[in-house]
């Protein structure tokens, strides 16, 4: 990561809640835990030495529960919480040592913030509402008006501008709030658990209108939740935070895969990997033929170092398993980047589904490699503890005979 | 007679003290205050001449309209007319409107200073702790104690009763005004802020809108509290309905009281609910939908 790649940094920052910040700093820095400092000092550390960097149009996920300190730090952003101690770059700048007029216009039009119980005003229109941004910042009411409505349109409230948040569901009040924030045009952009009090499925359309909008805007997001399957799905990173301390941060694959130390993996533990691990992660590339090239002998000779060939027709995809150029069988497509969760309906009809990496065939998916990627990632998050996966161990006190215990080492080679 | 009591202090020395240091105010300062506080007089003075003068049907019409535009209620504003036209057919006109000139006159001099103060009291939690106490006393204490200090400083007149008047009635909208304002989700409070607002723009684009409801709340009760004030105040030459009811006690007239006493409950019911019915759409307002 290059300087220049950097949009915030957060550099070493503490926050205490209580009377004596400066003892519990001192007994902090003595080495003195989070329940010694509020026995001795009666205050409640927030925030314990954070430290960590957010790149440029990056989602990065502050993942917590509740009480590990996480809506404290992202409002530490934009300095609605003041810390004890530390910086926070924004574009190399210490937002810490605004002034008060300087920290206004930042918040005007440097950061924007959508908020978990929506936080609309009551008595203003859905379009009051989202123009609320630009015209802090003093822009003119009518060039307001038409960012608001391209803002509303944009989130799919069209139609709607003149009601009041009250008369909406809970989801569209949300996307109020995403579009009042967007119509600020801040590069940055804070979510406080903003899914959080949705309904599972309007959740999970807003976070797919949340990715569609990010791919159009490239924001800097951070997001803040307590759901791990939330993180995954949105975050480029995750930042993993206990007790206001930060746990871990990496990207999902490096959370679910190798997770730093005994929390993360208790809290990743419970994940479906299915829904982790993407075709690619699994499949094999194996070579791609024209139909014209497909000979008998030709395939063969792939087959001996291959366990299969791709024969294209058209748009047509066949799957080559065995010397014989009728064995060819059609297969279905999926993409690379789709869930192996996705592939279990197709590989349940068939031997082998095509991998399509950018519109192109790459390789294919059998059960077979799916259940591998599945058992390796598991494994690999086991073995980091040294520790043996429980249902593996059944299997293998369960197995008297040689076949089974075959198994068994297979799969905890695998 | 001796009092039970053993007499543990002297008190005299310091009564003494209390009044002669009282008395030096009043006899250098007086007239200065009384100066200082004509342009209040003459807010009154106005106000009153002003209501008498208006011919009583454009009164009457006026305030029906006030009634309907509050409450949309035929009913209510009908018997609005009818509870004036009483007043007017009974000879009690002209006291009537110098009492509610009193009363709009002390109201409006105590939402002016009395709103100010219960925004400042929400954002401090220590002048919280020693307001409140205050408003408290100032609740309880019987109302002729500070009729004393009011009289002694300007004589009987008018200003000593529309002082003791705004004294009496300002402790509601106070009270409601930092409640009110308490009461704002914070997190709406926290959006505007984030978004660049500052400290004035929260008050004016949040917080005050969003405590409405409630400050009005505190604006109706006022109202009624300087209309219970009115028959007090008349001791001290307020004037009106009032004094009516004072006659009515010296001249053992208890028609002249009755009636007087009546008038004054429907100047009452009147004004709350026109009070009222402004606190309920500001409600309504915020609550649009479901």
């Amino acid at each position: 990561m290059t300087v220049s790649d950097v949009k915030i940094q957060v550099d070493e920052v503490y926050k205490i809640f209580g009377s004596r910040p400066d003892d519990a700093m001192a007994a902090l820095h003595a080495g003195a835990g989070k329940a010694e400092v509020l026995k001795k000092t009666g205050c409640i550390v927030g925030l314990r030495g954070i430290d960590f960097s957010i790149r440029r149009g990056e989602t990065f996920v502050i993942m917590g529960l509740s009480g590990s300190g996480k809506s404290t730090l992202i409002r530490h952003f934009n300095r609605l919480i003041e810390p004890t101690a530390g910086r926070i770059l924004v574009d190399g700048r210490n937002i810490m040592d605004m002034n008060a007029r300087e920290l206004l216009a930042f918040r005007r039009s440097g950061i924007s913030m959508v908020f978990q119980r929506f936080g609309l005003l009551p008595h203003q229109t859905v379009l009051e509402n989202t123009i609320c941004g630009p015209i802090l910042q003093g822009v003119d009411r009518r060039e307001a008006l038409t960012r608001g409505m391209e803002q509303l349109e944009l989130v799919g409230l069209k139609g709607f501008e003149h009601r009041f948040p009250r008369q909406l569901s809970g989801g569209m009040q949300q996307r109020v709030g995403l579009a009042r924030a967007l119509a600020t045009q801040a590069d940055v952009l804070l979510m406080d658990e903003a899914f959080s009090a949705l309904d599972p499925l309007i959740k999970s359309d807003m976070q797919e209108q949340l990715k569609q909008i990010q791919a159009r805007l490239k924001k800097t997001i951070i997001f803040i939740t307590h759901d791990l399957d939330e993180a995954l799905h949105l975050g480029d990173r995750i930042a993993i935070l206990k007790d206001g301390e930060l746990r871990q941060v990496g990207t999902g694959e490096e959370i679910l895969f190798r997770p730093a130390d005994d929390y993360v993996e208790r809290f990743v533990r419970k994940v479906d990997l299915s829904r982790a691990l993407h075709a690619n992660d699994a499949f094999a590339k194996v070579p791609v033929l024209a139909q014209a090239e497909a000979t008998g002998g030709r395939a063969a000779a792939l087959l001996r170092q291959h366990p299969a060939v791709i024969v294209t027709h058209g748009t047509e995809m066949r799957v080559v398993t065995s010397g014989e150029p009728d064995s060819a069988k059609r297969a279905a497509c999926i993409d690379a980047a789709a869930t192996l969760r996705q592939s279990f309906l197709l590989l349940a009809d068939e031997d082998a589904v095509v991998v399509m990496d950018g519109g192109a065939p790459a390789g294919v998916l059998t059960r077979e490699l799916a259940f591998k990627a599945l058992c390796r990632s598991s494994g690999a998050a086991y073995l980091d503890h040294r520790q043996r996966p429980q249902v593996l161990d059944d299997v293998v006190k369960r197995s008297s005979n040689a076949a089974d215990d075959r198994l068994g080492q297979g799969l905890c080679r695998a | 007679m001796a009092d039970n009591f053993p007499e543990l202090l002297d008190t005299r020395g310091l009564r003494f003290a209390i009044d002669d240091g009282f008395s030096w105010v009043v006899a250098n300062y007086g007239d200065t205050l009384e100066r200082l506080l004509a342009p209040l007089l003459k807010l009154l003075g106005a106000m009153e001449a002003f209501l008498q003068w208006l011919p009583w049907y454009v009164t009457i019409a006026g305030i029906a309209l006030l009634t309907y535009s509050a409450s949309r209620n035929l009913r209510m504003t009908g018997s609005a007319i009818v509870m004036l036209f009483f007043i007017g057919a009974v000879g009690l006109w002209n006291d009537a409107m110098a009492t509610v000139a009193l009363m709009l006159a002390a109201t409006v001099v105590a939402v002016v200073v009395g709103i100010p103060l219960g925004i400042v009291m929400a954002r401090s939690d220590r002048l919280r702790s020693i307001a409140l106490p205050l408003l408290n006393i100032m609740q309880t204490l019987p109302i002729f104690v500070y009729l004393i200090p009011f009289v002694m400083l300007f004589g009987p007149g008018k200003i000593p009763a529309i002082l003791a008047t705004v004294f009496f009635a300002i402790p509601p909208v106070i009270r409601l005004t930092d409640l009110g304002i308490r009461q704002v989700d914070g997190e709406v409070v926290e959006a505007i802020v984030a978004f660049g607002a500052t400290p004035s723009q929260k008050l004016v684009k949040v917080q005050i809108p969003l405590a409405l409801p409630t400050i009005m709340a505190g604006i109706n009760q006022t109202t009624m509290m300087a209309l219970s004030m009115v028959v007090i105040a008349s001791m001290i030459g307020a004037g009106g309905l009032g004094y009516q009811v004072l006659q009515g006690i010296q001249r053992l007239e208890a028609s002249r009281g009755l009636v007087a006493g009546i008038a004054i409950v429907f100047l009452a019911v009147i004004f709350d609910r026109i009070a009222q019915s402004y606190g309920r759409r500001a409600q309504k307002h915020l609550e649009h939908g479901e």
